[in-house]
């Protein structure tokens, strides 16, 4: 089984975020980035999926520098070789021009599984899975927290408002993965070590054969203008005990908040 | 040229989802922006009737698009329906509401249509004839504003967020059906169990009491659950709580979990930690129920309860119970 997992490396979740000079992204410098941590649910399922039906797991990614770790943790978990999609023209791309370039980094590569993490945190899309399927004319699933392969068929669960859903479809296809789908492993420091001597094949879009197609001018949207949460006005604290708090704060639900 | 807007309008088991009638209204306000008129699309089996529940909201055109395909929710079904009315109406905008449902398919047709997506929209900056979505980005940690460079974008808005206008029983919209037959459905639906325990849906709830770490164990969701009846409120819950095992992840809000905007939100024995805030930080009213006066929920509580939750929950209840006999 070949198995292709997209991860997106973004700012440490912890991270304190500032809006940056141009005030249409956020300041990226002393940022730690991470393997966006859906992504890390994708990685584990390749990895599980390819120590029970064998075959050959590859981590692609689409960013500059900062991708390097990201691409090189997951080789530390075991996945077997990397993919970065690097070009100066591929910056602050919006999701329809990331999955142009992943469907043209992947397409030709022979995968019965794409998978991707269900969001990229922060930008918090959540498009380039659907998007994705719909280039490389695949079926797909979101959101998924069961998946069962056998041969080219395949089940997956996914939760939808007030319930859960099934969806059974056929392989190859694009999946992405939430939360509950398993528990990332952590790399094993041998693992680390050997994730350090492997190449991480660099493309760019040349390579890829989308030189001037995508990104730029091409991106159908970008971000205009950034600004910090309106701050929430400082709240109250309700004074005396217990029953004076709660009868103090029904009354002002009900007359000041009007919510009850 | 495409003018207009098309609303895609969600139903399951012919059920309409409030959150699609949100997107309807809020279309409306910028129809004449968007240099046509708002229509309206419905996708499903036997579905005609919901048009007169979708008509009293003044679209002046509903599409149909009826068939057994379409019983079962598959992607690709909805993908051909959508991306048909869409060529059909030729909208400058598509508008839904983000749900499971969208969040699945909308950007898969709107690459159909090769058009953005810009979702999880909770306000728009109007700036003559360009509409500027704003979406929280990094958790909510900030805001962006978007420009669009495309002849048609799709926009899906936070459940909750925006108001539905009053009803007008006596509007007719024109009714047209429109016949789709979606090839190639590689995946679709089977089966869809029903969640267990909860009365009102969490992303629509309008109140919402969540438990986290601080009610110390499963045996005592009772006392919160007896609170959501007396309020009709939906529950959620910490992810601390999820990962213990006290309660299924539907119900977990925050970055991992699930992002509601209600009227007012109950945080109950929850520290306030930036992924949980990022899963509720747009509620309206925000109360926090903490025993530490320095939990840093409080920071962004509109009102604060400083006590143990097991002595503050039911004399709360017995408050609101009080108040609604009333
Ligand atoms: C990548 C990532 C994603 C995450 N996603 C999410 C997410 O989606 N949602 C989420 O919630 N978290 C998420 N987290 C976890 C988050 O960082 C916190 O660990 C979690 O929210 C803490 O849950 P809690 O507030 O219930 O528990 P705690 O932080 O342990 O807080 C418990 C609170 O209860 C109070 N308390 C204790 N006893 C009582 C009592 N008797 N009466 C009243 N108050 C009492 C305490 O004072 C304390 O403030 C994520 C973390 C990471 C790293
Ligand atoms: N730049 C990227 N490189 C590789 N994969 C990506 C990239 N951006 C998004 N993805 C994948 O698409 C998923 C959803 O991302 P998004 O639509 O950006 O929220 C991520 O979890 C990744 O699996």
């Amino acid at each position: 089984m070949k198995i292709a997992v997209c991860v997106k490396s973004v700012p440490d979740t912890e991270a304190k975020i500032a809006i940056g000079a141009d005030k249409n992204n956020i300041e990226l410098t002393g940022v730690r980035f991470i393997t966006s941590p859906f992504d890390e649910f994708a990685i584990e399922e390749a990895l599980k999926l390819k120590e029970k039906n064998g075959g050959e797991t590859t981590v692609i990614s689409v960013g500059s520098k900062e991708v390097t770790d990201v691409l090189r943790d997951s080789l530390a978990r075991g996945i077997d070789s990397a993919v970065h999609v690097d070009d100066p023209d591929l910056t602050w791309l919006d999701p329809l021009s990331t999955a142009k370039v992943l469907a043209a980094a992947i397409k030709d590569g022979g995968y019965d599984l794409i998978l991707c993490g269900q969001q990229g945190v922060g930008g918090d899309n959540g498009q380039v899975p659907s998007i994705l399927a719909e280039l490389l004319d695949l079926p797909h699933v979101t959101n998924i927290i069961k998946l069962e392969v056998d041969g080219t068929k395949f089940k997956a669960e996914r939760e939808i408002e007030g319930a859960h859903e099934f969806v059974e479809g056929t392989l190859p296809a694009v999946l992405s993965a939430q939360k509950g789908l398993n528990e990332p492993r952590y790399p094993s420091i041998k693992g680390v070590m050997a994730a350090r001597r492997k190449e991480i094949a660099v493309k760019n879009a040349e390579a890829l054969g989308i030189k001037g197609q995508v990104g730029g001018d091409n991106r159908k949207v970008t971000i205009k203008l950034m600004t910090m949460p309106p701050v929430r006005e400082q709240g109250r604290r309700l004074d005396g005990d217990v029953d004076q708090q709660v009868k103090t704060l029904v009354g002002l639900l009900r007359s000041e908040a009007h919510v009850l | 040229m495409s003018q207009g807007i098309l609303v895609f309008i969600e139903q399951r088991n012919g059920q309409i989802r409030k959150a699609s009638l949100e997107a309807l209204c809020e279309a409306q306000k910028h129809e004449a922006l968007s240099g046509g008129k708002v229509s309206a699309v419905i996708i499903g089996e036997n579905i005609k009737a919901l048009a007169d529940q979708v008509g009293k909201y003044k679209p002046s055109k509903i599409i149909l698009v009826d068939g057994p395909e379409f019983g079962a929710y598959s992607a690709e079904a909805y993908t051909a329906a959508l991306a048909e009315a869409v060529q059909k109406v030729s909208p400058k905008f598509v508008f839904a509401a983000q749900t499971s449902m969208a969040k699945d398919f909308l950007p898969r047709a709107a690459a159909r249509c090769d058009a953005p997506v810009i979702s999880d929209v909770m306000s728009f900056v109007v700036d003559g004839d360009k509409l500027g979505p704003v979406r929280p980005m990094y958790s909510g940690k900030c805001f962006g504003q978007y420009e669009i460079n495309s002849p048609l974008a799709f926009i899906t808005v936070r459940p909750n967020v925006f108001p539905i206008a009053e009803e007008d029983a006596a509007f007719k919209p024109e009714i047209e059906e429109l016949a789709v037959k979606p090839e190639n459905i590689r995946a679709k639906v089977v089966e869809t169990h029903k969640a267990e325990g909860q009365k009102v849906e969490l992303s629509e709830a309008s109140i919402v009491v969540a438990g986290g770490r601080g009610i110390k164990g499963p045996e005592n969701w009772g006392v919160l659950q007896d609170l959501c009846d007396v309020l009709g409120a939906a529950l959620a819950a910490s992810r601390a709580v999820v990962d213990a095992g006290w309660i299924d992840h539907q119900h977990q809000v925050g970055q991992t979990g699930k992002v509601v905007s209600p009227q007012l939100y109950i945080a109950c024995g929850i520290s306030g930690a930036i992924q949980h805030l990022a899963g509720m930080s747009s509620s309206k009213i925000i109360v926090a129920i903490n025993k530490d006066p320095e939990a840093p929920i409080f920071k962004h509580a509109t009102y604060g309860v400083v006590g143990d939750l097991m002595e503050v929950i039911p004399k709360l209840t017995a408050e609101v119970k009080a108040l609604n006999n009333n």
